[in-house]
């Protein structure tokens, strides 16, 4: 009951505290205004990237004096609940947001965002063919461009070259989820606390089933149908939860619940894990000599697939100008600078180029030096971002942009529990059809929101 | 719970107030009178001031449990009646949720108040370096939350390189999964730890309040020492080890670090902390949570009621 009331004191003072903040910012912001200026608000998610690109301010406004950028740094979630109150209410705060892959295409539906087609195209010097098509893809809705691009990341496996030339075992370019499993059988050693494979397991939409979605739209499955019915206890559904959990089981990390993307990070920089399946951003850290016992040992091939060409998911963080913003004008001269291929550049040169932000303009990798600092998994991180298919990644057609995830709001919860169910199937106290099942209603209750429209 | 502990003296305490203040009242005369009722009037602006601070988050989860509000449609809001309710019932998480919360919460609230008892009875005696001792005991419960589920979490249940599982190897039992297999076990070895400093400082209190001339008067009558400890110190402790049950099941139930650092809700460990969490914050159905925290409200408060009248009663035996 002081549960009750201290989260709901939270909430209310963790919205009064924001307003306060927001208005305050706002407010500094006019009263320094010179005149002539024009003071854009960018609400921004507080990853390195971003940082990154608040240090560069002053280049910006050394080409564009009239412009000043006011950059409000929040955490994730509170990032995600801030903007969609201020683009759904038409508050028109912040004229810029950085709008996650997943919520592109829903505030592109609802038109929160300002539709920046024809402003990209009108620049050639922008050039938005530039940008790998799938992430271009990923945040347009019905063929318009609702963001653009800061920078994204796919998923692929790593795996330890010394290990598999030891074991006698060539992978291919394009391995199977078979050949993977019976590899990862062949290379788990528990003698020394080494795992074949290690896959997400910890319950979340972003955790387990990020990569556990892409397994199961290889195997021909998927979340819903065309018509929002959901797919989550079809036979493809299950025979790719089952192959996922087998795999887990005979070669997987042990304790594998506890382990999302920093656990499965740092059992393999530790050497403790043959194989692991996970984001291309990961590399720069497994390649990391401070951090990791296996930089330099690690080979990178295309995530494994079942029944389709490619299976690796695309994520990206984007710059959206929101629809009611008064000063579009000064918004997109800033997200036209950022997200430019000069941009690129600047952070390489003036920052180092590891901190190059990733896997979102072709011209990108044809820079040698980043070429040169990004080492083996760069130029496959650029051939996998330009192969994935947002827009039918499974094997049948789908009604919604997206790889690893759904772009309904309700998917985050849906994802999660079915996540949850699926972590009792792990430690044996659920049959996994029976979780499948509660997974399903979980799922159509969120489809049939959708079907109403 | 906290509730319970605000009301129940104030409710004990006005009747008897009230009672002494009628005839008071009654008996006052011209100024006096005047002088009450114009000191009443001075007070007045604080009471309502203290009503407002207090219960307005309150009244405000109440006003939200009959929206229709979902974050990411903050354009759909609107009154639902007693829709959410009707969702809380039909969606099957509540029970399962309020029973891992009774598990959770009732096991390590047992096991801390044993190992706190046993550890405040070591304490209790004279020996070189005992405050250094306490210091030490008292350490797991000045640890963060946060910090303390992360201690757990890596150093202690890792799988391969956690002290538990290279203890249990040297025994020669195989390493145990425990966020897999055993997640409650793990939030109730993380609680335990942290509150049995909690339950052995105020059953420490109560040792050191237990008069001398009595624990004398029982060695003279020919008294074992576990007898002593068992019709003597034990009674004398009860009082104590309520208030430490209570003060514990209030810190308790708030329980959340833990298990969204190292279980996620899964597997029974979805106490109702969380489950509101994730109503509010990944389903992002405020009004639901809202419904949710206002069931919980009235379950406690009538759980608490009966709890708190049989401890009552117990106490007035005791007085008798």
């Amino acid at each position: 009951m002081t549960a009750t009331k201290q989260r709901c004191l939270g909430f209310a003072a963790a919205g009064a505290s924001f307003a306060l903040v927001l208005s305050g910012c706002a407010g500094f912001g006019n009263l320094g205004n010179q005149p002539g200026v024009t003071t854009v608000t960018l609400a921004s998610v507080n990853n390195p990237q971003m940082q990154d690109m608040a240090q560069l301010l002053p280049e910006f406004n050394k080409l564009h004096p009239d412009i000043k950028i006011n950059m409000i740094f929040m955490e994730e979630n509170d990032l995600r609940n801030a903007t969609t109150k201020d683009v759904a209410t038409q508050g028109g705060q912040y004229d810029i947001m950085t709008v996650g892959a997943y919520e592109v295409p829903i505030w592109g539906q609802n038109h929160w965002l300002m539709d920046l087609t024809d402003k990209a195209a009108e620049d050639p010097g922008y050039d938005v063919g530039d940008f790998f098509k799938p992430v271009r893809d990923g945040v347009s809705y019905q063929g318009r461009l609702y963001a653009v691009p800061f920078y994204g990341e796919s998923s692929f496996l790593m795996y330890r070259k010394d290990l598999f030339q030891q074991a006698g075992i060539t992978i291919p370019q394009r391995p199977t989820w078979d050949q993977i499993a019976e590899y990862a059988a062949k290379l788990k050693d528990p003698s020394q606390d080494r795992a074949g494979i290690c896959l997400r397991a910890k319950p979340g939409w972003g955790e387990m089933f990020a990569p556990l979605t892409t397994v199961v739209n290889t195997f021909g499955g998927q979340w819903y149908n065309m018509d929002w019915q959901a797919q989550v206890n079809s036979p493809a559904f299950t025979d790719a939860a089952k192959f996922y959990i087998n795999t887990l089981g005979a070669s997987g990390e042990g304790d594998s619940v506890s382990f999302g993307f920093t656990e499965c990070l740092n059992l393999f920089s530790q050497g403790r894990a043959a194989m692991w399946y996970d984001a291309t951003s990961a590399a720069g850290s497994v390649e990391d000599p401070t951090n990791s016992k296996v930089a330099g040992k690690v080979g990178y091939v295309r995530a494994p697939v079942k029944m389709t060409q490619n299976s690796g998911w695309l994520w990206s963080w984007n710059l959206g100008i929101n629809a009611e913003s008064k000063k579009k004008e000064a918004a997109w001269e800033f997200v036209k600078w950022a997200t430019s291929k000069d941009y690129a550049k600047l952070v390489g040169s003036n920052l180092g180029w590891s901190r190059t932000p990733p896997g979102t303009r072709k011209s990108t990798y044809q820079i040698p030096q980043y070429v040169q600092a990004g080492g083996e998994f760069a130029p496959l991180t650029a051939k996998i971002m330009n192969e994935v298919d947002p827009t039918k990644p499974g094997v049948e057609p789908q009604p919604w942009v997206g790889i690893q995830y759904v772009t309904i709001p309700e998917f985050q919860d849906v994802g999660n529990q079915t996540s949850q169910l699926l972590a009792d199937v792990i430690a044996g106290r659920r049959p996994l059809n029976l979780a499948l099942d509660q997974g399903q209603k979980i799922a159509q209750r969120a489809g049939d929101n959708q079907k109403k429209g | 719970m906290a509730s319970t502990v605000e009301e129940t003296p104030t409710i004990q305490a006005p009747k008897s107030a009230a009672k002494t203040k009628k005839t008071t009242l009654a008996d006052l005369k011209g100024q006096d009178l005047a002088q009450r009722k114009f000191a009443r009037k001075l007070i007045a602006p604080a009471l309502v001031v203290a009503i407002l601070i207090t219960q307005i988050p309150f009244l405000a989860t109440i006003y939200y449990s009959f929206q229709n509000w979902n974050l990411a449609r903050p354009q759909e809001r609107s009154f639902a009646g007693f829709h959410n309710y009707i969702a809380v019932i039909t969606n099957g998480a509540f029970l399962p949720s309020v029973w891992a919360t009774v598990v959770i919460v009732g096991g390590s609230m047992i096991l801390s108040l044993i190992l706190g008892l046993l550890l405040a009875v070591l304490l209790n005696r004279e020996f070189k370096g005992r405050a250094l001792a306490r210091t030490l005991l008292i350490t797991p419960f000045l640890v963060m939350p946060a910090a303390a589920a992360l201690i757990w979490k890596y150093s202690l249940l890792e799988v391969n390189t956690g002290m538990v599982n290279w203890a249990l190897g040297l025994v020669g039992i195989g390493p145990v999964a425990w966020n897999t297999d055993h997640p409650a076990l793990t939030i109730v070895f993380t609680l335990t730890w942290q509150y049995t400093p909690f339950m052995m400082l105020i059953l420490l209190a109560g040792l050191q309040s237990q008069s001398g001339d009595v624990l004398e008067a029982a060695d003279v009558d020919g008294a074992s020492a576990f007898q002593t400890f068992r019709f003597m110190t034990l009674p004398h402790l009860r009082t104590y080890a309520e208030l430490a049950i209570l003060l514990g099941t209030v810190f308790m139930i708030q329980v959340f670090d833990p298990i969204n650092i190292m279980t996620k809700g899964a597997g029974n460990t979805k106490t109702i902390a969380y489950l509101l969490y994730e109503r509010a914050f990944i389903g992002q159905q405020v009004g639901e949570a809202a419904a949710y925290g206002v069931v919980t409200v009235i379950l406690t408060i009538v759980f608490a009621t009966i709890a708190l009248r049989t401890m009552f009663k117990i106490f007035t035996e005791e007085a008798r």
